[in-house]
Order: structure tokens, then sequence, then C-alpha cells
């Protein structure tokens, strides 16, 4: 049968032999990256502790940054998304994408504006 | 170049629906068409926590001080067990699509093999999971609740936590009332503490070396800790009751939203851990019995593959938002 997968990784930097190759490679990638960040969660380095950037922690976005990479791999070669056409990947991506960036944007603004009510309103909270 | 089968794949005209523009099955589409979905209701979800974490940024709790065990140990590890679990997880995910490339190659025995792994570490993820929230629910070092509901933790002088159990000398806690020693009994009496709040007043005032941390964060990120004297009277004026482990409206660990989102994120996602295995265990059995091979193919393994690799997807994301960020 003709099940041809695309084995190349890295932008076809990194190009495996098989498919099963492949799997485990992607298996190391995503452990080392689990473990580095384990290692930072429980380390947490003050440089990344005490400089932000867009009102984050550069820790957390090392985080998020991460785990997009980690869904990308999951995605991409666990879920063959790389095989698939280019119609099929882009409605299926950029359609949650889209909608999570909105929904998380909203969201997130909306409950720093309730957390500065909160503290600079004339009730207390802390009691 | 497709991976896709085609089972149904007969020559139609284009208006017929002979057009494939996407090469996938209905099947594997539908399945994408789930999971889609199901992407953005686990993202209101993680919204939803990311919206209560901003609006209480000040006071949330702080994850690796919340989930420090590991079975059978004891002693304080942050974070170790839910690593091990997110291993368990993507080694699941492994194992899944190894199943799925034997299938291509119609290798029934070893799709036999790797989905049996796959159930296995589906097992022992849900079985962790339960564990974590035993854990979560029975707490650890207890807390005292003021009246506007947050949290008061204690600390010796070298910064280390302090159960309830070594500051009160002696429990003035009344019994659990009965229904065989009552004479007026209105139904089961909720769970109460071990210690009251005065057992807990009077400990503290004779033990000089404690300090009361509270659930606001500093700067740095850390909890403040008060001076002995804001202590005393923190305590003597807030102090209302016990809070020993966590539940939907208590929580010693800080916010009761925490825990919340705890059990419901962490709940969701579990439950989908649970269908994926059962749903895995019919697949399996499916195989051993030959069902794909007459069908000449194994698109139903793909299908399930699909659906657990996104669990395992969504986990990522949870152990991130929950545990690392």
């Amino acid at each position: 049968m003709a099940h041809e997968h695309k084995l190349e990784i890295f932008r076809g930097t990194l190009k495996f032999k098989s498919n099963i190759t492949k799997i485990w490679g992607v298996f190391v990638i995503l452990s080392i990256v689990t473990i580095v960040e384990v290692i930072l969660g429980i380390a947490k380095p003050e440089v990344l502790t005490e400089n932000r950037f867009l009102a984050m922690k550069l820790l957390n976005w090392i985080f998020i940054v991460l785990t997009i990479f980690k869904a990308y791999y999951i995605t991409w070669d666990f879920m063959h998304m790389r095989d698939e056409t280019k119609g099929m990947r882009r409605s299926v991506v950029w359609t949650a994408v889209f909608l999570i960036c909105f929904l998380v944007l909203i969201v997130l603004l909306e409950g720093d504006y309730i957390y500065e009510v909160y503290k600079s309103n004339h009730v207390k909270f802390n009691f | 170049m497709d991976t896709t089968v085609e089972p149904t794949a007969k020559e139609e005209k284009i208006w017929d629906g002979g057009n494939r523009p996407l090469r996938a099955s209905y099947g594997k589409l539908m399945m994408w068409f789930f999971i889609v979905s199901d992407a953005l209701t686990f993202s209101g979800f993680l919204a939803a926590y990311g919206f209560s974490r901003f609006k209480f940024i000040d006071s949330w709790p702080i994850a690796d001080e919340v989930f420090t065990h590991i079975p059978f140990i004891h002693g304080n590890f942050p974070m170790y067990y839910v690593a091990f679990m997110t291993f368990v997880l993507i080694f699941s995910s492994v194992t899944m699509v190894l199943a799925v490339d034997a299938g291509h190659q119609m290798k029934k025995n070893k799709v036999i093999f790797y989905m049996f792994l796959t159930i296995i570490g589906g097992l022992i993820f849900v079985g962790s999971q339960a564990w974590e929230w035993k854990t979560f629910i029975k707490g650890d070092y207890g807390a005292i609740e003021t009246k506007g509901g947050r949290i008061l933790q204690f600390l010796d002088n070298e910064g280390n936590r302090v159960a309830l159990r070594d500051i009160a000398t002696s429990s003035s806690q009344r019994d659990t009332h009965t229904r065989d020693n009552g004479i007026w009994y209105e139904g089961e009496e909720a769970t109460l503490s071990t210690y009251t709040v005065d057992d807990i007043k009077a400990g503290f005032a004779a033990n000089p070396d404690l300090l009361i941390r509270t659930q606001y964060l500093t700067e740095k990120g850390e909890m403040t800790v008060l001076s002995r004297e804001e202590s005393l009277n923190k305590l003597n004026n807030d102090a209302v009751a016990i809070v020993e482990g966590a539940n939907l409206k208590h929580n010693e660990y800080g916010s009761p939203l925490f825990a919340d989102f705890f059990f419901f994120i962490t709940g969701f996602h579990g439950f989908h851990v649970f269908s994926g295995v059962l749903i895995n265990i019919i697949v399996f059995f499916n195989v051993i019995i030959g069902t794909y091979e007459r069908r000449g193919h194994y698109e139903m393994v793909e299908k399930v593959a699909l659906y657990w690799h996104f669990v395992d997807l969504v986990w990522v994301f949870v152990f991130t938002f929950f545990y690392l960020v």
C-alpha cells in the first residue's frame, strides 16, 4: 500500500530514514522539551522571573512558546497533519488559532480590568 | 503522497461527490471536526481559568507549592509527578502512532501489541490523576480561613510550613452528630475539622516561633509573610474557620476558584482520557478478532489515534497553564 510520509522535520534539516524512526525522533524532541520545562519550572532562574515582556514574565513566555512547539509536533507528526493536503491543514489549524486568540485576548484583558477595579476600589477586599 | 485510506472511494462523477479536494475519508474528516470543536471547548475552559487568574493575579496559589507529592515517598517534590504523568501520556501517544503505522502495513500482531501498550499508558495516567485528586482533596498542612474567605497559612521562623496538627496542643472539637445519639437530628452533617479555630489561636499564641503568611503575593511572586505581631492580630481578628484540604467551596492552598478550575479542567480532561481508553479497548478487541483485517484497512485505528493524540495535546496545554505558568 502506498502510504507515503514526509520524513523531514525542522524545515528539511533533519530527515529520517523511515516513518518509525521519525516517530521515535519526535518522541525524543518532545521529551527534551518537557525536561527543559520541568527544570526551568523548578529552578526558576531570577533573570527570567524578574524581566518582563508585554507584562508577562520571560519564564512564562518560554513555557508558552515551548508548549506551542510541542503542540506543533504532536499535530504534525503524530496526527499526520504534515501529510494532509494544504486545504485540510489550514481549515483545521487556522480556524482554531484565530478563534482561540480572539477568546484569550478578550477574556484576559477583561480579567485584568476587573483586577484593577478591585484594587483601586473604595471597598477593601482584604479582610 | 496521501496517507489516508479511502474505503468508500468509487468512481463517482465530480458533481455527485466524486471530487475529494481534502483527500481525506469521511470518518477522518468528521474526527477532525470533532477535534476542532473540542479544542475550542478546552480553550474556553483554559481561558476562563486565565480570566480568574488575572482577576486575582496578586493572590493566586503557586502551583509548585500545591502539587508536591509523589506516591509512597515523603518529602517535597514539586512537579515531578506531573512531569511523570506527562511522559506517560506522550509515550502512549508514541505507541498509538506506532500502532497506526503497523496498521498501514497490515501487521495485525504489531497493532495489537502497540494498542495494548497504549491502553496501559492511558490507565496509568487516569490512575495518577485520581491519586492527584485524592492528595489535593485531603490536603497537607491545613489553613485558616478569614472573614473575607482568604487563606492564612502557618510558618515557623525558618520559613518552613507548619501543619495545624503541630500548632494545636489539644482538640476541643465536638463529636459529629449521628442519628443514634441525638435527640434532634436533621440529617448528615458536613465533616467537622480536626481542630477548632480557638485551638489554633491558643496553640499559635503559645508558640512564639510561629508566623502567618497570607495568600497575597509579593513583588517577587512569593506569599507575604507577616511579622509576629501582625500575625497575632490577623489571627485573632479575622480567623473564622479551619480549612483542611480542598473542595469546591474551600481550599487550603488559596483561592477556592483554583480548586474549582482544577477539578473541572483536569476532571474534564481525565474523562476524555477515560473514554479514550474505552474506545481504545473496543478497537483493540476488534483488531484481535480480525474485523479490520477483513475490512482490508485499519482506518478505525487511525481515527481513534487522532482522538488519543488530541487528548495528549490538551494535556500539554493543561500542564503548562496549571502547573508551570
